[in-house]
């Protein structure tokens, strides 16, 4: 019950820091968890009455199974979820906080300024936590970008092989020698003066960094081609777009949904570098990575105002890490084996 | 083996030279390079026109691109915004990445593959488990924290102790420096050391901990167990027959990252004020220096394919299957 509870909280949790922040749509979006939740569970109680002789386990049923089997996997999306869930109710209860002063300048953390404040007034764990939904969002945006464009390229260079093949793959190798941090430091301009940076930087995040999905997609495709249950698809008279979408593709979910939990790792941390620079994400929207870079300056004098956003960044990531690992394991035991 | 490298070089030039055709358009829709110039009351219009007409503002992109690649050819990168010539300029910024990237790059191998087997040998002790938990760590941070604290609260603090600037994190080299090569080097040394420890932290965690799987998989093969079984002395097992056969996919991960680790120089560079290809490149991006930026991308991507290159070889020699086909 506690497994299929955190796995639908999260997953309205992180639509919901995608759809919108505007707040009466997550009051209402927490309701809706809150009453599936109550109601799932009766439901459940009942059914489980009725098949606990023969216990059926799917696929999933033994993928969440193992992953609930790792400790620090569990611990991961605890972690995850508390963070999630802190920043979601700090946005719904103090909607404007982090764009409000308080009059308090560089105040040390207090029980009245969980964080501290900054230079200006801000109270920072206001900053932080609306800096958290942002990340996330952008997160979830290139993970989404990535996984589609990388699936559907790699799939067909995979499925087709020949000439679709080499395009595709000299298409990879170009992406490969011109980095994706130069790229985006050359698009910085174009990015600073729209509406909603975050949004077209993970976009453009996205389009980048399809290339390792690809690749990823494409070696299974290739090892998934010669054998029998595609062939015998194949034979029954099955499409094209029928055995890579029913056949194919649910034998590859696993090394995907592994690499997308990296990837959203791997955008968070690629944001915070380009807001370093001060090319990322620019005031009035606030990110984690904003935040350490006007922080940097008081390191030193008001430690709070680096440390604190450093610190949360550094739980946020490893957190997404842990849990990656757990799904590692969970969905592809054999080559988790040698943890 | 010869062939076979000849034949991926050929591959890459290929690759590059169409790199060049996306970078170049890309890099020239970026911006206005005479943007600011524009805003200036002071600036007659024969003077802007000038300056367009020497920067080929005037001409579409195709043809821009094709006088870039005639000058290319002849070995020139042309001039940057201030007119001054773009190849001297950027050949004294890599000198002073390289130092650093290449320190780093060889220290962080060096320290991924000793910790790596060391914890795939004790796997499940305090040291596995420790190498583990500091791996996950530096992967989970950015490089410019990672640079940050090391800066603020490992490098300022111990100048404050001692008073004076043993460890220096402000450029690549003392303000007032004469001599000599060999005169000059230690003042190189020093000034290096914080940035290349930066680099090489940020650098080898991923490694280590695909060297501890691929030598934890290697391990479980046959020809090792027949190895020891023939009774040759475990550091020759470890050597000779598991080590070799783990570093194969390290060498490719190793190859991929090098991109990375260019993209770490930027920020380490921009932590520690260096006025290396980072510093060179994100001031040519503020300036909208369309030629200044392209030849920071031509010259990574050489490194880059280069790299992919020396990789290959390492390959053949690692996999005596590859020399053959």
């Amino acid at each position: 019950m506690l497994k299929r509870l955190l796995s639908f909280i999260i997953i309205i949790d992180l639509v919901a820091a995608l759809i919108s922040f505007y707040w009466p749509i997550k009051v209402f979006l927490v309701a809706l968890v809150a009453w599936r939740v109550l109601i799932g569970a009766k439901k459940r109680r009942k059914a489980k009455r009725e098949v606990d002789i023969v216990q059926v386990l799917g696929q999933w049923g033994q993928a969440t199974r193992r992953f609930m089997n790792d400790r620090l996997a569990v611990l991961g999306l605890i972690v995850l979820l508390v963070i999630v869930m802190a920043s979601l109710a700090e946005s719904i209860f103090n909607h404007d906080g982090y764009m409000t002063l308080t009059g308090d300048y560089l105040v040390p953390p207090s029980w009245h300024h969980l964080f501290g404040t900054t230079q200006v007034g801000i109270d920072l764990f206001s900053a932080v936590m609306k800096g958290i939904l942002v990340d996330i969002r952008v997160a979830v945006v290139v993970s989404i970008v990535t996984i589609s464009v990388g699936t559907i390229m790699g799939a067909i260079a995979g499925y087709f092989g020949g000439k679709v093949d080499a395009v595709i793959m000299q298409i990879i190798n170009l992406f490969l020698i011109v980095p994706g941090l130069s790229i985006l430091i050359v698009l910085s301009n174009q990015l600073k003066t729209s509406s909603d940076t975050s949004l077209l930087l993970a976009v453009i995040v996205g389009l980048l960094g399809w290339t390792y999905v690809a690749r990823l997609v494409r070696a299974e495709f290739l090892s998934l081609r010669t054998r029998d249950f595609v062939e015998a698809a194949r034979a029954l008279g099955a499409g094209r777009v029928r055995i890579i979408a029913r056949h194919m593709l649910p034998n590859t979910m696993g090394p995907i949904v592994v690499n997308g939990t990296l990837t959203m790792a791997g955008s968070i941390l690629l944001e915070a570098t380009l807001s370093f620079l001060g090319l990322g994400i620019q005031p009035p929207e606030v990110s984690l990575g904003a935040l350490l870079q006007s922080g940097q300056d008081f390191a030193q004098n008001a430690p709070w105002c680096f440390l604190f956003p450093a610190g949360i960044l550094l739980i946020l990531i490893l957190s997404i890490f842990f849990v990656g690992d757990g799904l590692q394991s969970a969905l592809d035991p054999r080559k988790a084996r040698a943890k | 083996m010869f062939r076979y490298i000849l034949r991926r070089f050929a591959a890459s030039i290929l690759t590059l030279w169409a790199s060049t055709v996306i970078v170049f358009w890309l890099v020239c829709l970026s911006g206005d390079p005479l943007g600011e110039l524009r805003m200036n009351p002071h600036l007659s219009h024969e003077t802007l026109l000038l300056r367009i007409h020497a920067l080929h503002l005037d001409k579409s992109i195709p043809v821009r691109y094709w006088i870039w690649f005639k000058g290319l050819l002849h070995g020139s990168l042309g001039i940057n915004l201030e007119g001054q010539v773009i190849r001297s300029g950027i050949a004294s910024a890599l000198q002073i990445t390289l130092r650093m990237v290449v320190v780093a790059t060889l220290l962080a191998i060096v320290i991924a593959v000793v910790t790596g087997v060391l914890a795939a040998v004790r796997r499940g002790g305090i040291l596995d488990r420790s190498f583990s938990f500091i791996n996950f760590v530096l992967l989970a941070t950015p490089t410019f924290v990672i640079g940050l604290v090391l800066k603020l609260y490992v490098a300022l603090p111990i100048n404050q102790a001692a008073g004076s600037y043993v460890l220096p994190v402000n450029g690549s080299q003392s303000p007032t420096l004469t001599g000599s090569f060999w005169h000059r080097l230690p003042d190189y040394a020093i000034h290096m050391l914080m940035p290349t420890l930066t680099l090489t932290l940020v650098s080898y965690s991923s490694w280590a901990i695909y060297q501890r799987s691929s030598f934890l998989e290697a391990m479980d093969m046959d020809h090792v167990r027949l190895a020891r079984s023939k009774g040759l002395s475990p550091r020759r097992v470890l050597v000779r027959h598991i080590l070799r056969n783990a570093m194969i996919p390290v060498v490719t991960v190793v190859a991929l990252d090098f991109a990375g680790i260019l993209g770490g120089a930027i920020i380490t560079e921009s932590v520690y004020s260096w006025n290396g290809m980072g510093h060179w490149f994100i001031s040519a991006v503020g300036a909208t220096d369309v030629y200044a930026m392209v030849a920071y991308l031509l010259i990574t991507a050489l490194f880059i394919i280069v790299f992919n290159l020396l990789t290959d070889v390492a390959y053949a020699i690692l996999d005596p299957r590859i020399r053959y086909a």
